[in-house]
């Protein structure tokens, strides 16, 4: 379980070095000067999907490592006032997408 | 932390010269909150509407706005008290899931604010399902449904609201300052605390009046369920490392019922939450023949756990919840419910097409934790949740003797102790301030324990691969922000360099030998939770090895330091639990505490046992139970 960063999407604002609760993210320097989000070691994530919901950009994803069952589906999450749009897109190309409405309550 | 130190500036704190080398910086407040999270946050709140003036600091070792346990969210408030039933109803529930080592008199007084601060809650912005009267809806007769993906969001803006309240976040602390009154048994007071930026490398002197000790529990003692590349997927927060209790520890707090270990019965390699599913849609546990079996062994928490364990054992695993022939629309809830909670689970659905309307869901045991939010580990404090050490208070996953306090409890216990912090502050103006030869008598002890522990800092820094001591220029590790516009980091020092030599361990395996050393011999996952006296003894012996072996370990930066000292605090807390496990010679709990050589419950040990750490020994002492109606206050 962890994250991978799209470098092509991060913008390099830092919100996901911030919000981390196990401070696992940095931000790293390319040669052309710009800043961009970079894992410190993606054995220590714990799957709480903070940085994912902070970004901006969606260019972090979201995957099970192979021990947990993982095939290389990837999440993503884009959040708009109070509804949050989850994608999971599989490695054939196949989406599934499921809106949580943070007004509504769990009914289980 | 640009701003936090732009506020540091403009609120007028200074530097203070370190003998020695480099500067740290110092922070005076009336109260230090050390953990952001549930407790610490709402702790923060509570003090600062019962007195505004005070100055209030909460130290976070990352971000408060997710850190802590209910980083991804939590969909259900387990412990609140539903029309008909009455504090003493939970208390006494709470006391028998322990079977009776807990504290009667700790889990009333939580109780009794359960219902308070779930209304609190709301009034925040939680989202609570409510019935067609507008009236809470329950699941069970204490638990509510909610929308928690946003609680600790909520928390942390309710904590900044504070009008003297500084939020400092990344800074971790790592060990406690306190004054000890003259004679033998002077009184301990709680003076503040040390600790250094993580990202930025800044070190950190605070001197508080009181401290509210909120880090929460300890995971990854143990070797996890997933120990490999998903090491870190486990139930507890993987960076919830110990430290209050380690801290507490070596300043010779007292603690209690270490050895109720917590292990959580989970969603298979996801370890996401299995409330949802055996309540919300009261799946049963089954085995691999479709057998409930959850009756045969009892409905305790620990006896859910024990069946499943027992039924692996006699080879009719793999268990399950058994889910499938749910309706396409209740999966859909599940789905979502999962995302605010524990959004691997809904991944892992999606990706093996398989939904829990198909397919039952696997279930197993977590490797075991210290969290006195759930068992009764934790600070040895007293109804006002004030510990051992004067000045000192704890609430939260870190205080112990309430078990089953989930968040609200948590909320609870801060409210408790942000209260008698404020009581305690007064009291302490009325007596008027102590001699001025005295206080700076104490200013001088203060400033020698945070150098002493700045010290360690630079050790393990000086050990380090690029670390500034080798290229022949002084360590540079702890430079204010505020005192030089072109600042040095403590990362930025760490450029390679020539001759660094190559530390013999690095704390991964370190870590490996720990886990592995705790799952072997002192009832981790590989013995089915199961320990002897003598595979104890090994356990002690092991854990005390890797101990002098980490206080050589090399940091590059801040985070490798704090990954240092997030080892060195799990290993403290390991000799305590080892120590606590062999105390304790019966077997109260299934799998939470199972010891082979005593294999049934005593009488004898209807007490609790407690420990101080003492000379670098772990000294036991028992006490007798406070039972429902009983109260205890703090006397030796």
């Amino acid at each position: 379980m962890s994250i991978r960063i799209d470098r092509s999407r991060c913008s390099g604002c830092g919100a996901c070095v911030r919000v981390c609760p196990g401070n696992l993210l940095k931000l790293e320097t390319e040669s052309s000067g710009e800043k961009k989000c970079a894992v410190r070691d993606c054995r220590d994530c714990w799957g709480c999907c903070s940085c994912l919901k902070e970004c901006r950009s969606q260019a972090i994803g979201f995957f099970l490592g192979a021990d947990m069952g993982g095939r290389g589906a990837v999440m993503t999450v884009e959040r708009h006032q109070s509804i949050s749009r989850w994608k999971v897109v599989r490695p054939d190309g196949t989406m599934e997408v499921i809106e949580t409405d943070a007004r509504s309550a769990n009914r289980y | 932390m640009k701003k936090n130190q732009e506020n540091a500036c403009r609120r007028g704190d200074g530097d203070i010269a370190a003998p020695g080398a480099g500067s740290a910086k110092r922070i005076d407040c009336d109260v230090l909150i050390i953990g952001g999270g549930t407790a610490g946050c709402y702790g923060a709140k509570i003090l600062s509407e019962r007195n505004p003036e005070l100055k209030i600091v909460i130290a976070e070792k990352a971000d408060i706005k997710r850190s802590g346990c209910l980083a991804a969210g939590v969909n259900a408030l387990n412990a609140y008290i539903t029309e008909g039933h009455r504090p003493e109803d939970y208390a006494s529930y709470a006391m028998k899931d322990a079977a009776g080592i807990a504290r009667g008199d700790l889990l009333l007084t939580m109780s009794r604010e359960l219902n308070d601060v779930t209304e609190d809650l709301e009034k925040l912005g939680l989202v609570i399902l409510k019935d067609e009267n507008g009236k809470y809806a329950t699941r069970g007769w204490r638990n509510l449904k909610i929308n928690g993906e946003n609680i600790k969001p909520i928390l942390a803006a309710a904590a900044k609201r504070g009008k003297n309240t500084r939020i400092l976040n990344h800074i971790n602390i790592t060990r406690l300052l306190w004054t000890d009154g003259a004679g033998p048994s002077g009184t301990r007071r709680i003076a503040g605390a040390a600790g250094f930026d993580v990202l930025e490398g800044t070190f950190y002197d605070f001197r508080a009046r009181a401290v509210l000790m909120a880090t929460g529990g300890a995971s990854g003692l143990y070797r996890p369920n997933n120990p490999g590349f998903s090491r870190h997927k486990m139930w507890y927060s993987p960076f919830n490392t110990g430290a209050g209790y380690a801290m507490g520890l070596e300043a010779g707090a007292e603690m209690t019922t270490l050895e109720m270990r917590f292990i959580a019965l989970r969603c298979k390699d996801t370890i996401a939450p299995t409330g949802t599913i055996a309540q919300g849609v009261n799946a049963r546990q089954i085995n691999s023949r479709g057998e409930v079996y959850e009756d045969r062994y009892g409905l305790a928490t620990s006896q859910r756990l024990y069946g499943t364990v027992e039924e692996n054992a006699a080879g009719r695993g793999p268990c399950y919840l058994k889910t499938a022939g749910i309706t396409p629309e209740t999966r859909d809830d599940l789905y979502r419910a999962y995302l605010n909670m524990a959004p691997s689970q809904t991944l892992k659905w999606l990706e093996d097409r398989v939904g829990p309307d198909e397919a039952n869901v696997e279930i197993e045991g977590t490797e075991p934790y210290v969290v006195g939010g759930h068992t009764a580990s934790g600070y040895w404090v007293d109804s006002k949740r004030a510990t051992t050490i004067r000045g000192l208070y704890a609430a939260g996953d870190v205080a112990g003797g309430a078990p089953q306090k989930y968040v609200t409890g948590a909320l609870a216990e801060a409210k408790i102790a942000a209260l008698a912090i404020s009581e305690y502050l007064e009291k302490q103006r009325n007596a008027g301030e102590r001699e001025t030869a005295e206080t700076n008598r104490a200013d001088e002890e203060l400033r020698h324990q945070a150098d002493a522990e700045f010290a360690v800092y630079r050790r393990h820094l000086s050990l380090g691969a690029g670390s500034a001591s080798k290229t022949g220029a002084e360590p540079a590790a702890d430079l204010n922000a505020c005192a030089s516009e072109d600042r040095e980091t403590l990362s930025a020092a760490s450029a390679p360099a020539d001759g660094a030599r190559t530390p013999f361990f690095d704390v991964q395996m370190l870590e490996e030998a720990m886990q592995k050393y705790m799952d072997q011999y002192a009832g981790g996952i590989g013995s089915n939770y199961r320990y002897s006296q003598a595979g104890l003894q090994t356990a002690k012996s092991r854990i005390g090895s890797l101990m002098p072996l980490a206080e050589d370990l090399a940091a590059d930066d801040a985070y490798q330091l704090m990954e240092i000292f997030q080892l060195k605090e799990r290993l403290k807390v390991c000799l305590a639990l080892i120590a606590h496990l062999e105390a304790r010679r019966e077997t109260r709990w299934r799998s939470f505490a199972e010891n082979a050589d005593y294999p049934n419950a005593s009488d004898n040990w209807l007490k609790y046992v407690n420990s101080r750490y003492e000379n670098g020994r772990i000294k036991i002492i028992c006490r007798p139970i406070v039972r429902a109606g009983e109260n205890y206050e703090h006397q030796n």
